[in-house]
């Protein structure tokens, strides 16, 4: 289980070296999202499977489709029909396809391999997070919704396009 | 079975933390400026869930959910900012907006 723990590190921080050196920026987000995969797969070997899901659902998930979006939003142009010809060269997707079929290998040894439930450290599941997040927490909960809230407000007041007639 | 010993996680945390701090120092690109934002929130997060773990508490990984939602605040009002820079300056280098002015 150990083994499982320093490959996933080793595959997130190869992955992050890779996604801080990409000059281009969907390069760097296909191996920013296997970071953050592995980093899951790192929570999930040191007992915090709650948090592993976490991971993938939100960050990987949603935070790395908004800058997807983001990116393909700031590409509209002129010379984006031959960057993206440039783009697709094949083999681009091969380095974190393979970093992504390592992970995989990962988690199909975790979940049919023996020891899974034999780890050393104790698991803890959701069950009690939701009790400490309900319960000592609470008023974190709550700022956090209204901190989500201010940057609900916040991305559409900054998101919106200013009509020209207020330059002058 | 032995369990991961905890420094091995914040050693992990650490380098994943000081990856994040060189990408933010030497690109220029707003896009990857913010994503090494995320990298080095990711690893905060990573440290207090390994430590979490090492004391059998669940307090490290809500940490992490705090962390969780403020990153999606950050970087929801970061990447509005990014598009309102394109729009004025029609570049993403963070060096042009050095001639801002209030």
């Amino acid at each position: 289980m150990e083994v499982v723990f320093y490959i996933a590190a080793m595959v997130a921080i190869t992955s992050t070296v890779l996604a801080i050196t990409r000059l281009n920026a969907v390069h760097a987000l296909l191996y920013l999202i296997v970071s953050l995969l592995s980093v899951a797969v790192v929570f999930y070997v040191i007992g915090a499977p709650f948090v592993a899901a976490l991971e993938v659902i939100i960050y990987a998930g949603a935070i790395m489709v908004l800058f997807v979006f983001v990116v393909m939003m700031l590409n509209l142009g002129k010379a984006a029909t031959d960057r993206e010809r440039q783009w697709q060269r094949p083999g681009m997707w091969v380095g974190p396809s393979l970093l992504a079929a390592i992970l995989i290998a990962e988690m199909a040894y975790l979940i049919a391999g023996p020891g899974t439930a034999a780890y050393g450290s104790a698991v803890i599941g959701p069950k009690q997070v939701g009790i400490v997040l309900f319960g000592p927490y609470l008023i974190g909960v709550e700022l956090a919704s209204m901190l989500l809230l201010g940057a609900l407000v916040g991305a559409y007041h900054l998101g919106r396009r200013i009509p020209e007639k207020t330059e002058n | 079975m032995a369990p991961v010993p905890m420094h091995q996680g914040l050693l992990l945390a650490g380098i994943l933390f000081a990856l994040g701090l060189t990408g933010l120092l030497v690109r220029r690109n707003m896009i990857f400026m913010l994503m090494s934002l995320e990298i080095m929130l990711n690893a905060a997060g990573v440290a207090f869930v390994v430590a979490g773990s090492r004391w059998g508490q669940a307090d490290g990984q809500i940490v992490f959910l705090f962390i969780l939602s403020m990153a999606a605040a950050e970087v929801s009002v970061g990447l509005a900012l990014v598009l309102q820079l394109y729009r004025r300056f029609k570049t993403l280098d963070a060096d042009a907006v050095s001639e801002m002015r209030g």
